[in-house]
């Protein structure tokens, strides 16, 4: 019992950090500008896609990851400009509204340009297993982990001791003070979205490895970011990292000692059950301390 | 201008003859009517399907015909849609008066037609899955793909000659899936096999160790994964990242490349059933079906590009059709309904064919070949 249970904490962590990490993404322009980011699930494919695409057109492959994350904040930065910024007067809802349009127009571009098939990536370094005590971990998992720790540091930093950051979240507690104080208010937004976008590409590329990816394997991820970020408290990018991780352990914990069949309605009952006695999700508070 | 309107006469001229020759040469006609998704989400089984059909229906009629009589082609996309389907069979039958159909696609779109054939007493060979269409028999369906019981049994078949008697299955949660794991369940008992777990996934999770870990728990001699896409590739993957020495069978829902290439060096020693199209090169040339498999293979892929065991179940549905008009020599519905019944010894792309009142689809389990991953390629086992 003790042993599987080693391997389920192995597995939930691994998945539970690419649900942090695209819950972070969700977190961040939530923060900036009150919008739900339905798009977040597509930065993922799109980052893990065109790095499978440079690594078969013989780029190097830390070279391709690099080029694969920055094609994806592109991709943000033209979200933000050409499709959130035209609407700048209009409601919240129907920006959410936007972005839900946006990504079904991602995917079916990602199908027009790669097509239906899966792809994977090489792993970073082997694939041989390594053992800890009865449970085992493939190097990938490692780099997932260490990845997305290293993110949410980054993240971290970047909001706590930058001025950039702070400017950010002096947009996100009040636009029109910030205005005054002479923030570019429209600058912090794009920013927002890239950093958004840089965060989605780095968990698509650290997972893809191991779990392949297609033009639809954002939705799924992109559902499973948001769940993260809501169960954390919206807003609050260390309740959405805190939030993925417990998703994760969740989902293979339930999976392991309960069924499998209901994976993953054990999670969900789970997140129900969060919102119904904690709305404000485990981490987040009604006001304020967000980032 | 001259020009343009000299095209446009020929153009008239060649619809007007078109459209009266037809029913001049009617007696001597066989219609074959159609209806396939050729677009739309199951685009990829229709289109071959029709491309099939379409190549050696031009290609018999340009040698003469069948039995003395040209065939005429009516065909109708029903964009995967079963209300369209029914749509377009009350059309194939009321107003052009077919005398044979070959279709539908999906399993949904041939149901949806079932008692429009039988109560126009039109012989219907679907080219869809699903084992209910021909089950219970209905008097005038038939079908020609192999069905996921038939992969089942062919994976249990191949247990039992390795004396393996205790299962963990392990599926996902798509239409595919689920279908295999009934009929995985339902025969265990005929082939003394017990099901000692019985773990599912979801097709779009990233992690399948969690179900393994608890599958290396129990004492099961061999895994069984039923599944579709991507998942089944990360189930291979993670049962040798686990160290599970035990033997993996898939489904022959990865029989394709796109399954070694995704697996890499764990699909080494893994086991599938594949339909024999797909492994056509490797059959010994003793093989009845190699050489129908191969002259199919090339011809269609000199005309459209790589082959797939769909086109074949629609190359089948002609030739038992074709077969059935020659037999009978005539164009009666009935006489041919009758024929194709009879259908005996024929060598399909699918397999052979020995249709009986009992049984509209024919295929004995020789339909699946047994394929071992080596080296990164198949290899037949049996």
């Amino acid at each position: 019992m003790l042993d599987q249970l080693l391997q389920f904490l192995i597995s939930g962590i691994t998945v539970g950090s690419i649900y942090a990490l695209v819950g972070l993404g969700f977190a961040i322009i939530y923060n900036a500008s009150d919008v739900v980011n339905f798009a977040q699930g597509e930065f993922v494919m799109i980052g893990a896609m065109s790095t499978v695409f440079l690594v078969g057109k013989e780029v190097p492959y830390p070279l391709a990851i690099l080029c694969g994350v920055m094609i994806t904040i592109l991709i943000g930065f033209a979200l933000e400009k050409f499709a959130i910024e035209p609407a700048k007067d209009a409601s919240v809802v129907t920006t959410i509204i936007i972005t839900i349009g946006a990504s079904i127009f991602l995917r079916g571009a990602a199908l027009l340009i790669w097509g239906k098939d899966i792809y994977g990536l090489p792993p970073f370094s082997g694939d041989r297993p390594i053992s800890i005590g009865p449970a085992t971990i493939l190097p990938q998992n490692l780099w997932v982990i260490g990845g997305t720790l290293l993110s949410v540091i980054a993240v971290k930093f970047f909001f706590d001791h930058t001025l950039t950051g702070k400017a950010i979240l002096a947009c996100s507690f009040n636009k029109k003070a910030a205005y005054l104080v002479g923030i570019n208010v429209r600058k912090m937004l794009l920013i927002a979205y890239g950093l958004s976008a840089a965060l989605g590409a780095v968990a698509g590329i650290l997972i893809a490895p191991i779990t392949y990816t297609s033009y639809d394997a954002g939705v799924m991820l992109g559902l499973k970011g948001f769940c993260a970020a809501i169960l954390g408290g919206m807003g609050s990018s260390m309740g959405a990292v805190a939030g993925g991780l417990l998703l994760g352990v969740l989902e293979t914990l339930g999976a392991g000692f309960i069924s499998s069949g209901y994976k993953d309605a054990i999670a969900f009952v789970i997140i129900l059950l969060v919102l119904f006695f904690r709305p404000s999700g485990i981490l987040g508070t009604q006001e304020a301390d967000r980032v | 201008m001259k020009r343009c309107s000299l095209y446009g006469l020929t153009g008239l001229i060649l619809i007007f003859v078109m459209f009266v020759s037809v029913p001049t040469f009617g007696a001597d006609t066989l219609k074959i009517g159609s209806f396939l998704s050729v677009t739309g989400p199951a685009s990829f089984l229709g289109d071959p399907e029709l491309k099939t059909l379409q190549m050696y229906i031009d290609d018999i009629n340009s040698k003469g015909g069948i039995d003395g009589k040209k065939i005429e082609f009516i065909h109708y996309d029903t964009k995967g849609k079963a209300q369209e389907a029914k749509k377009y069979v009350n059309r194939l039958i009321k107003k052009d008066r077919v005398d044979v159909i070959i279709g539908g696609t999906t399993s949904g779109n041939t149901l949806a037609v079932i008692d429009i054939v039988q109560n126009a007493h039109v012989p219907l060979i679907s080219l869809a899955g699903s084992v209910k269409i021909i089950e219970p028999v209905k008097k005038w369906v038939f079908k020609t793909p192999h069905t996921d019981r038939m992969a089942a049994a062919k994976i249990y078949e191949d247990m039992k000659k390795r004396g393996i008697s205790k299962v963990a299955l392990i599926t996902g949660n798509g239409g595919f899936d689920k279908s295999g794991r009934a009929q995985c369940l339902a025969l265990a008992p005929k082939y003394g096999i017990t099901i000692v777990a019985d773990e599912q996934y979801g097709n779009s999770d990233t992690d399948m160790t969690t179900q393994l870990t608890k599958i290396r728990a129990t004492d099961a001699q061999a895994i069984l994964n039923f599944g579709f896409g991507k998942a089944p590739a990360i189930v291979t993957r993670n049962v040798r990242q686990l160290g599970i020495k035990l033997p993996l069978y898939q489904s022959h829902g990865v029989a394709s490349k796109k399954f070694i290439e995704l697996a890499g060096k764990a699909a080494e020693g893994v086991r599938l059933p594949a339909a024999a199209l797909l492994v056509a090169d490797l059959l010994p040339d003793s093989d009845p079906q190699k050489r129908v498999l191969i002259d199919y293979k090339t011809k269609y892929e000199a005309k459209y590009g790589p082959v797939s065991t769909f086109g074949g179940h629609a190359y089948d549905a002609l030739f038992i059709t074709l077969g059935a008009v020659k037999r009978a020599h005539s164009t009666d519905r009935a006489k041919i309904r009758d024929e194709i019944e009879k259908t005996h010894g024929f060598i399909g792309t699918g397999g052979i064919f020995n249709m009986s009142p009992k049984d509209h689809l024919g295929l004995g389990l020789d339909a699946f070949k047994m394929l071992e991953i080596r080296n990164g390629t198949w290899t037949l086992v049996d």
